[in-house]
């Protein structure tokens, strides 16, 4: 190997004063070859965002401390510089020209009040001293790199205007504009629809390759890292457990905490020859999945649900947003339906729609022959017993007022169906049905973690005994194992109790794990619906197609070929 | 700093009308905040008791001492212990009296406009439609007219009392919590966790006093302690105007107007009571403050 663009030695930081500083990385060390892509890996707080803001010489800007080792980087002049030691002047010189990053959320990376031309056009001024039309013409020149058509309207439009895959690549164009040797891309696709996130993987590996410009990929998506990713460093606690080859390391992981990672990852075609939904860990192929019993719970018909666009001073109705155009479905008890789509297809509004968050326009919604669209007040109040919601972001779907007790009881006391020690009761039950302790329910929001609230949610969705849970992208915002950890909960939830889901996602792989059924949708309409393994293994529908394709793959032997197909079934 | 780190079950069992609310409040202030509610407490005591305490008639004229400085300037006298003013009256007695009315007045009025603004302003950012259109319209109308004139033609309607003093005054505020406590409920309506209340059955009472209201508590607390010291000055505008408490009674806001002319060879006439509602004012922002932080579940 080549001498490193970028070596960290033993590097320590930690956060917080006296007693209460926190190591948060412990002795790392890596390195980065020229053109090379290393992809850190590690759940939420495995410190490796801190890893990335240090290569960039934040450290002190977020509130850490280097306690000790060093950030070496080779500059393009062959000076060698210690970020650790570095002045702020030379570390401002550094950031934006030699190295860059690339941020995870697009719409705040970029700044709303100038035009994207604009924003990419002062970085050259500042860095590269161009003057307003060099950086025009250079600015016009990056946004057609970044596969942008049309860079002259392009150039003058505001991020909002935009779509998200857009927007990211705008972001990577600011970030390639002085021809850096290193970027950091901080989970850059996670925001991103599936179908979105392979473009943009794709031209981020193409640009690597074609400026020999090195990818520090911070990530916590196996699929992505099989598919960038040369080298990878797997992080826990800090720490770093384990660093290997891409192929060596999906092939023969040497941690115990590496081969639970891999095992987490849904692996698209792993069910192939089962009929139901299978916990991660188990062999689909011996494992016995639940099978629903056919008869009818919820039964949606010809359900539209429009939102109305208004313009001007007086409000004045100016057309229709189809959110849910004409769909009809069916769930059978016990069964799971999983409705998949791109951001805006209209699977959340069809989930709030069944449950009467929004007003639908026309159609009807049968729960067991009740029509749920006529019910009064009253009547809708009682059949809301049965049909709950578990939502994507725990952090928000839980009141921060209110401890874990309050929250989980609530619906058993609006519905006044318990009270005093028979509340209490109920509550220890169902947090422990949930994997949680007694000693949780005292607790309050801000003090779980992440799955912890989902199992939190969940158990306040169960409190009423319901017949059908719709759960809105409810493990889409999780870490990978934690995520395993909640869709098995889902499923043997579903065995014992005879739960139906509707199962809201744009994680093909997860859907594939808890399915009965799936429907796609795409613009407010459903193009194909149909059991598992039909979508799945024999998808009908071009878009179908697509999406599965668009699927990033654990498993970077596949890498290649997959391309190739992928190529053949879009040929713009 | 020991009582921070005791866990506290707190809000919780306060809200289900649990007698330690009090206490739990207090384990969580810090020494300047115990110094500060001790300090509020006597202030209100000392107003409340002020015709017990004052040394003279507020209003008893004495021409012979008229003009006296505080005691420890030249020329003061022992028996008016903060001095006198252009008409001899006591400058002591005249601030306890002033002190309770003005805090009566401001206290009284203050929680008015709280109550009517956070009213309005809930069912405007949860109703929204019509009522809601209205209820804002209103307020940018009422921010757009000179308060003074809204005072005026209430007192000619009304006549001059301090009842009607006090709603006027507490009616002059409203409009501020309305627009906030709008724009509040309109974000936090949107949350995940109402939805998840309504999806559960929940009336719209209970998401309204229990999911809505106890978040965004904090931003009203703000505007209150904000809006406090505001209403002092109002009131002493409007006495200063004639429409307020009519001389001779002391309000704080008026002993201020009636030292101006003798700021310059008299200051403490003015400066005695304006130090008092700059003292109360400070408490009543540092005390905002605590109960912000105090009912917050999330700073334990």
């Amino acid at each position: 190997m080549s001498k490193p663009l970028l070596s960290v030695e033993n590097l320590s930081i930690s956060f917080g004063r006296g007693d209460k500083a926190k190591r948060v990385v412990e002795d790392l060390s890596f390195s980065i070859a020229p053109g090379e892509c290393v992809a850190v890996v590690g759940e939420s707080g495995s410190g490796k965002s801190v890893t990335a803001f240090s290569v960039l010489g934040l450290t002190a800007f977020n509130g850490g401390r280097i306690e000790t080792g060093a950030i070496r980087f080779t500059r393009r002049n062959g000076e060698v510089t210690d970020f650790a030691r570095a002045d702020e002047k030379t570390l401002r010189d550094i950031r934006g020209d030699e190295i860059t990053m690339v941020f995870q959320e697009p719409m705040t990376a970029l700044n709303p009040v100038f035009t994207v031309g604009e924003q990419i056009a002062e970085v050259l001024r500042r860095h590269r001293g161009l003057d307003r039309k060099a950086a025009k013409a250079r600015a016009l020149d990056l946004i057609t790199r970044v596969r942008i058509t049309d860079p002259a309207r392009r150039f003058n439009q505001y991020p909002h205007e935009l779509s998200g895959g857009m927007r990211q690549r705008i972001v990577i164009a600011m970030a390639l504009a002085c021809a850096p040797r290193l970027l950091i891309a901080d989970e850059p696709t996670t925001a991103l629809d599936v179908t979105i996130q392979s473009q943009v993987l794709d031209l981020m590996r193409e640009l690597s390759r074609e400026d020999g410009m090195a990818l520090l990929f911070i990530t916590h998506d196996m699929g992505v890292v099989a598919e960038m990713a040369d080298r990878v460093v797997v992080m826990r606690r800090g720490n770093k457990v384990e660093e290997q080859a891409v192929d060596r390391l999906f092939a023969q992981p040497q941690h115990v905490y590496t081969r639970k990672l891999l095992d987490a990852v849904p692996r698209l075609g792993a069910m192939a020859g089962a009929a139901g939904p299978v916990p991660f860990g188990l062999d689909p192929k011996l494992a016995a999945s639940s099978r629903p019993s056919g008869e009818p719970l919820l039964e949606v018909r010809n359900l539209s649900t429009w939102f109305p666009i208004r313009k001007g001073v007086l409000q004045r109705h100016a057309g229709d947003v189809r959110a849910v155009d004409d769909v009809s479905f069916t769930i059978g008890r016990g069964e799971t339906l999983s409705l998949v789509g791109e951001s805006g297809s209209g699977k959340s509004t069809t989930g709030r729609s069944i449950l009467r968050l929004v007003r639908p326009r026309s159609g009807e919604v049968l729960v067991e022959g009740w029509d749920v669209l006529k019910l009064d007040t009253e009547a809708l109040r009682v059949a809301r017993r049965d049909m709950q919601i578990v939502f994507q972001d725990p952090y928000a779907a839980l009141d921060p007022r209110l401890n874990a007790f309050e929250q989980i009881v609530e619906p058993l006391v609006i519905h006044r169906i318990d009270k005093g020690s028979a509340l209490r009761d109920r509550a220890i039950e169902l947090v422990r049905r949930v994997g949680l302790e007694d000693e949780h329910l005292e607790r309050y929001p801000h003090e779980f973690s992440g799955g912890q609230r989902q199992r939190l949610c969940i158990a306040r969705a169960l409190s009423l005994s319901p017949k059908l849970i719709i759960a809105d992208e409810s493990v889409s915002a999780l870490d990978v194992s934690i995520q395993a950890q909640v869709v098995n909960l889902l499923i043997e939830l579903q065995q014992e109790l005879g739960l139906s889901y509707l199962f809201i996602s744009h994680d093909m792989g997860v859907v594939e794990r808890i399915s009965h059924r799936v429907a796609v949708m795409q613009h407010g309409r459903i193009v194909e619906i149909g059991t598992r393994q039909q979508v799945f293994e024999d998808p009908q529908e071009e878009y179908t197609r697509k999406l599965i394709a668009a699927v990033p793959v654990a498993d970077p032997t596949t890498r290649m070929t997959r391309k190739a197909a992928a190529k053949i079934i879009e040929p713009a | 700093m020991t009582e921070l780190t005791v866990p506290v079950t707190g809000i919780a069992a306060a809200r289900k009308g649990k007698p330690n609310l009090l206490l739990t409040l207090w384990s969580r202030a810090g020494l300047v905040t115990r110094i500060n509610l001790t300090l509020f407490v006597l202030v209100l005591a000392i107003a409340a008791a002020a015709s017990w305490l004052a040394p003279y008639d507020p209003d008893a004229q004495s021409l012979l001492s008229r003009l006296k400085p505080p005691v420890g300037m030249p020329g003061a006298q022992a028996s008016h212990l903060l001095g006198s003013d252009q008409l001899g009256r006591d400058l002591l007695a005249r601030t306890l009296y002033g002190l309770q009315l003005t805090m009566a007045i401001a206290l009284i009025g203050s929680l008015i406009s709280l109550a009517v603004g956070t009213f309005l302003g809930i069912i405007a950012g949860y109703v929204r439609g019509w009522f809601g259109g209205f209820v804002m319209a209103v307020v940018d109308i009422q921010l757009a007219i000179p308060f003074t004139l809204i005072a005026l033609v209430v007192i000619a309607v009304f006549g001059n009392s301090l009842p009607v003093l006090i709603v006027t005054i507490g009616l002059a505020g409203w409009e501020v919590y309305a627009r906030v406590v709008r724009a509040q409920v309109l974000a936090v309506s949107q949350m995940p966790f109402v939805e998840a209340a309504i999806a559960a059955g929940a009336p719209h009472s209970r998401v309204l006093l229990k999911h809505i209201l106890p978040n965004i508590v904090s931003p009203i607390i703000v505007v209150w302690t904000m809006t406090f010291s505001a209403l002092i000055l109002a009131e002493s505008s409007l006495s200063f105007l004639g429409l307020g408490v009519q001389p001779p009674t002391a309000t704080l806001g008026s002993m201020v107007g009636l030292g101006r002319d003798y700021l310059a060879s008299s200051p403490w006439i003015a400066l005695v009571p304006a130090i008092a509602i700059m003292f109360v004012s400070l408490q009543v922002l540092l005390i905002g403050d605590w109960l912000r932080d105090a009912l917050d579940v999330r700073l334990k």
